[in-house]
């Protein structure tokens, strides 16, 4: 395999990672705020704080990761995103800082006020979509390079179908992966009344994730046909997901076997997620980025390879060890420890 | 125009962000080690005072961490939004300390969440403790992989450019680049002073102002020997910094040392002004003394500004920020000699209210000799954004909106520091060391003694 797949692939799957954790922490946040609102705090509020205190920084480094690694092995999707991006970028940064610091605050500082409980839940919805935001140029279509320099086309991008419809998925699916999360977390920690109140909000959820995920499929045709034909091709990525997704819904409405459920859920996001990325390629940036053209040179990617490796013997352990302190550890999530 | 504006905007973000950045990120280096450090001691000495000393010191850390990484997050984007054409060209030569970087991070932050979630897990506390090494190492590891990227910046090398294309990359010399030794020695020592020297101002003053207790007086040892040990490390790494940019990036020395002639046997001039035609008022010069500085020797030839085009030479005006960052090192230098001196001597209280008063200055004045450090250190290689390659003017965005983007940055950041110093106060008025000392560990035995 060259190194410009064995990047894109590390880069994607860490795209993903992130995707999944991120989720369980921004979905957490709304779900704690509609909680306090409707006066049920007291019931998900430990699950939650339980779950996230340990990983919120880890959480973070998923997403730190995949753009200094991008740029690592892509340096030319930093001239055009970077010259593009300069708005949400910066909003996107405004929010998560927000949201990190405000979190430790509350959680290692003083106690819980109404305001920040609102902005935490507010930024959980908001930083999705405008990280999507990034995706969607993507597509082409809404930058334009002239003698300048490249600029953002913010009309285009604001009246597009395509992109209002991911940014529908991506909120979504953030409630959809949370709650499918914290129902197994509950229900781990034996705690009754949290996993009968999260589980309604993971099938509530449910339906209009698979709502957003064919819109976003219909909008991909219009906007962009050579990405969408290629996804067709990968029908059977997509047939999967769906498969995963119905088991999930499935169990979880059965109340049976939740890890199992959740991982369901992780697997449903796989397949739409790599078959999206598979689909996305050559191209990284429409029409002005492939694979190929952006690559680093090969004495550099090589040494990103073997940075990766030897990074990776240092971290599977690492979190290895954390889950099984903070996730599977039966009297943590319990509350005993 | 409009071009011109975009950079100088960029600049300012970019000086914003670091400067803010570095107040937590300086923390994050140095405290975990004195809360390993302090904890440790505990577990030997079986004293409990320590131990409390490190839970304490940990519980404010975690609020500075945060901060650090939410900012450390804007920097490492704003990089690529800011300055897209400089992160094209130089992506490809310094992703590898970068992705590298994140991996130490990474492994800080996993390991800091074991850390503060295990306090009472395990039968034998030195199991704790050992989870504290990996956040120290990850720390370190981290100051030291963005450390080579700076000094990369300043002596570029591994790497052949034509054009905007990059050719013949070695990752590893680029990485081990003639500034990485010295500046990653400077960085490291003098978080670690910084560090220690808050955490005593901390305590200085609440000896000050309430009465010193058996804890407050062990935190204050224990911190004002960190200083003054970490203290003497970083006059060496200064001196060895000076050494090397006499040999490898002799215009920031010689603008810093507003050193306009090359000659043998140079002065050193202290503080003093310019005047209209750029001659030294009101100065000290001390004969021969910028030769010692450069190469050991009172007679050597230090190349002066005159070596230079004009157009590649730094502001004049960083001499200052050069003569307070050393200035500041000294006094921390100074004070910490001074409370060991006062220790030794039987005769002597080193709990007195002037010298506490010295050590309460000491902490602001310690992060204030890292702003000036860095601002000279990067104002001091101007104009260039990649010393002898590229010029800063040719690596900022094109995008005309960075001015709001400079107002919203502004405004997070306001609120960011407003916040943190309350809720860190907070923390710690509501819960004071001796009532949390006798609810934690009664068996303590607590003598409380007035100043």
């Amino acid at each position: 395999m060259s190194y410009e797949l064995v990047g894109i692939t590390v880069l994607w799957i860490f795209l993903y990672g992130y995707l999944i954790v991120a989720s369980i922490d921004f979905g957490a946040g709304f779900f704690a705020y509609y909680a306090k609102q409707t006066k049920q705090d007291h019931i998900i509020n430990k699950i939650i704080s339980r779950y996230l205190s340990p990983v919120w920084e880890v959480t973070n480094v998923f997403f730190v990761f995949f753009f200094v690694g991008l740029i690592g092995f892509f340096p030319d999707t930093a001239y055009y995103f970077g010259q593009t991006l300069l708005i949400p970028g910066s909003i996107a940064i405004v929010l998560l800082a927000i949201r990190g610091s405000f979190y430790a605050f509350e959680n290692y500082g003083s106690k819980q006020s109404s305001v920040y409980m609102f902005l935490y839940g507010a930024t959980g919805l908001f930083i999705p979509a405008s990280l999507a935001t990034a995706l969607t140029i993507s597509e082409g279509g809404f930058i334009e390079e002239t003698s300048n320099g490249v600029r953002l086309l913010t009309g285009e991008l604001l009246t597009s179908p395509y992109s209002w419809s991911v940014v529908f998925l991506a909120i979504v699916s953030v409630l959809f992966i949370s709650s499918a999360f914290l129902t197994f977390y509950a229900n781990r920690a034996n705690d009754k009344p949290a996993m009968e109140l999260v589980r309604k909000y993971m099938i509530f959820w449910s339906s209009p994730t698979i709502i957003a995920s064919l819109t976003t499929f219909i909008a991909m045709s219009q906007h962009n046909h050579r990405h969408f034909e290629k996804m067709l091709d990968l029908w059977w990525m997509f047939g999967l997901s769906v498969a995963f997704f119905l088991g999930a819904v499935f169990l979880v409405y059965q109340r049976k076997r939740l890890g199992l459920a959740f991982i369901f859920v992780m697997f449903q996001f796989f397949f739409a997620f790599f078959g999206y990325g598979a689909g996305h390629l050559p191209y990284l940036l429409e029409p002005y980025i492939t694979l190929q053209s952006s690559v680093t040179n090969d004495t550099m990617g090589l040494a990103l390879v073997i940075a990766f490796i030897a990074g990776l013997c240092l971290l599977i352990p690492s979190l290895i060890l954390l889950m099984r302190m903070f996730l599977f550890d039966a009297d943590y999530v319990k509350g005993n420890k | 125009m409009m071009e011109f504006d975009s950079v100088t905007m960029s600049r300012m973000l970019t000086s914003l962000t670091l400067a803010f950045h570095i107040i937590f990120a300086t923390i994050g280096v140095g405290v975990p080690l004195m809360i390993s450090i302090a904890e440790f001691i505990g577990i030997k000495k079986k004293d409990a005072n320590y131990t409390l000393l490190a839970r304490r010191w940990t519980r404010g850390f975690v609020i500075t961490v945060a901060v650090g990484v939410v900012t450390g997050t804007a920097i490492g984007l704003q990089l690529s939004l800011l300055w897209p054409s400089f992160m094209q060209v130089a992506g490809n030569v310094i992703s590898l300390p970068l992705f590298l970087e994140t991996f130490a991070f990474f492994f800080e932050a996993i390991f800091l969440g074991a850390y503060l979630y295990t306090w009472d897990r395990f039968n034998n506390p030195i199991y704790h403790w050992l989870f504290s090494i990996p956040v120290v190492i990850g720390a370190g590891m981290s100051a030291f992989f963005i450390t080579t990227v700076n000094s990369f910046m300043n002596t570029p090398q591994g790497f052949e450019l034509e054009g905007r294309t990059i050719t013949d990359i070695d990752p590893l010399e680029a990485m081990f680049n003639p500034a990485t030794p010295t500046k990653v020695f400077h960085v490291l020592s003098s978080s670690y002073l910084t560090s220690a020297a808050i955490l005593a101002a901390i305590t200085a003053f609440i000896i000050l102002k309430k009465k010193s207790t058996d804890y407050h007086k062990k935190a204050l040892k224990l911190t004002m020997i960190a200083t003054f040990f970490f203290a003497i490390l970083t006059a060496i790494a200064g001196d060895l910094s000076a050494k090397f940019l006499a040999d490898e990036q002799p215009e920031k020395l010689a603008a810093g040392e507003w050193h306009f002639e090359t000659e043998e046997g140079a002065d050193l001039i202290l503080f003093g002004t310019l005047n209209e035609d750029n001659e030294v008022e009101n100065a000290l010069r001390l004969p021969n003394a910028l030769s010692f500085l450069s190469h050991g020797d009172f007679n050597s030839e230090v190349v002066g500004l005159d070596q230079f085009p004009e157009e590649e030479t730094p502001p004049l005006w960083i001499h200052y920020m050069f003569d307070l960052m050393v200035m500041l090192g000294m006094y921390a230098l100074g004070v910490s000699f001074l409370y060991i001196v006062l220790s030794k001597l039987k005769r002597w209280n080193e709990h007195n209210k002037w010298l506490l008063w010295l050590i309460v200055l000491n902490g602001p004045f310690a992060m204030l000799a890292i702003e000036f450090g860095w601002i000279f250190a990067e104002v001091g290689r101007q104009p260039w954004i990649l010393r002898g390659y590229m010029k800063v003017s040719e690596g900022a965005t094109t995008s005309p909106h960075v001015e709001w983007m400079l107002l919203l940055f502004l405004g997070l950041y306001i609120l960011l520091g407003v916040i943190s110093v309350r809720v860190l106060r907070k923390l710690f008025s509501d819960n004071p060391a001796e009532v949390e000392l006798e609810h934690r560990y009664p068996e303590v035995d607590q003598r409380g003694v007035d100043v």
